[in-house]
């Protein structure tokens, strides 16, 4: 069940994840060149701000979206509705956000491995 | 004087008789196998007629078929036979239609036909359903027109080519069948959802500049059950029998609503 403002939050997150997407699929391409190995990702995110910050936005556009999204599936098709769907709402956009901040930390910050 | 005038007027009488008869209905050899639902608010089942198949025959007068020449208790709904008046749609093998305009040739499949009361609304009785909440709809979507004049005041000029006229006109021409509502699976999944007709609706009035309501209906149609539940497939333009796309007008309503909400004022 969709009003105005998750309908723009849904909206807006979509817009952020877009480019970050595209954004990650070249990170991808070009990480695996030289093959994958734990210390090459490593050294390239540990430390740095700026790549928390990217995976940072990028979990919580994530967790926002999916849960909207999830929200509306759960409602049109097993009819939960009110509190109940609202705890549900909640509890997928935390769970998501927690499992994504606990990745994007153990890749960046120094000494989290 | 009167055996002559027979005579002279006699073959054109023939030629138009034939000539009417071969525009109108002709029966064929052929029958078609019908199941009509029935029963009433607390359920039913389908019951199966065997109609004999005519040419240019349409779903409408299959369902007059029985229930003239078969069983007289058949409730169903229709009024004008010509596609204005929006009182004849059923589902149709699996889909809404207006009765009175769609050919049996047309969906027909295996000489089978399933005719059923329309979707997403209450039954009344057999064919007929209730329409009430499809019409409460209209008014909880704000589709209630807000006069800006008096009967006094002298009548507003229009122009054909505002663009905001047009909007309003590409909408205008819904005659109200319900069509589009039985088609639209979120409204089968959301009961509160104001569905594809009144959130068209409320877009054409939004668009009618001799309507000062514009704040209650971006207000009527972002709650809950508004617009922002469409999910954009189309079902609604699709299986309109007057050919609007609900769907435009509600991707509208979105557009408008999103940005009032982030300009306010605007
Ligand atoms: S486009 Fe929207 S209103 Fe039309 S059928 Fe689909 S969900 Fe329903
Ligand atoms: S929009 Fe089309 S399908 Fe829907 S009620 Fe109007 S005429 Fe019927
Ligand atoms: S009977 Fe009027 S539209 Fe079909």
């Amino acid at each position: 069940m969709l009003d105005l403002k998750l309908y723009l939050l849904q909206r807006l997150s979509a817009l952020v994840m877009a480019p970050l997407v595209l954004g990650h699929l070249a990170v991808i391409i070009v990480a695996v060149q030289n093959g994958l190995t734990s210390e090459e990702i490593l050294s390239r995110t540990q430390g740095s701000f700026w790549w928390a910050l990217l995976y940072g936005t990028f979990v919580v556009a994530v967790s926002v979206h999916a849960a909207i999204g999830l929200r509306v599936i759960v409602f049109e098709t097993l009819k939960l509705k009110g509190f109940a769907l609202n705890s549900l709402t909640w509890a997928i956009f935390l769970g998501l956000f927690f499992m994504g901040a606990r990745a994007v930390w153990a890749v960046t910050a120094v000494g989290a491995t | 004087m009167l055996r002559k005038l027979i005579d002279s007027v006699g073959p054109q009488f023939e030629a138009f008789k034939s000539q009417d008869e071969g525009l109108g209905v002709t029966e064929t050899d052929k029958n078609i196998d019908v199941s009509v639902w029935r029963g009433g608010p607390d359920g039913g089942s389908f019951q199966r007629f065997e109609v004999p198949k005519q040419d240019n025959q349409t779903i409408l007068d299959v369902v007059a078929w029985i229930q003239q020449n078969d069983d007289p208790t058949l409730s169903y709904r229709f009024a004008c036979r010509v596609g204005m008046c929006g009182s004849c749609a059923m589902m149709v093998n699996g889909n809404p239609r207006w009765t009175c305009r769609t050919h049996v040739n047309k969906v027909l499949k295996n000489d089978r036909l399933e005719i059923a009361p329309l979707r997403n609304l209450p039954v009344i009785k057999d064919l007929a359903a209730d329409m009430d909440p499809f019409f409460d709809k209209w008014r909880e979507a704000g589709g209630v027109f807000h006069p800006t004049k008096s009967r006094n005041d002298p009548v507003e000029e229009i122009s054909p080519l505002e663009e905001e006229r047009q909007n309003a006109n590409a909408g205008i021409e819904c005659i109200n069948c319900g069509v589009c509502y039985a088609a639209c699976d979120v409204v089968a999944g959301n009961p509160d959802y104001l569905g594809p007709a009144a959130l068209n609706r409320a877009w054409t009035l939004l668009n009618d500049t001799r309507d000062c309501g514009s704040q209650s209906i971006l207000a009527a149609v972002s709650r809950g059950g508004g617009c922002h539940n469409c999910h954009s497939m189309g079902n609604c333009a699709h299986l309109c029998p007057n050919e609007l796309s609900p769907m435009t007008s509600i991707a509208g309503l979105k557009r408008v609503t999103a940005l009032s909400f982030l300009r306010p004022g605007n």
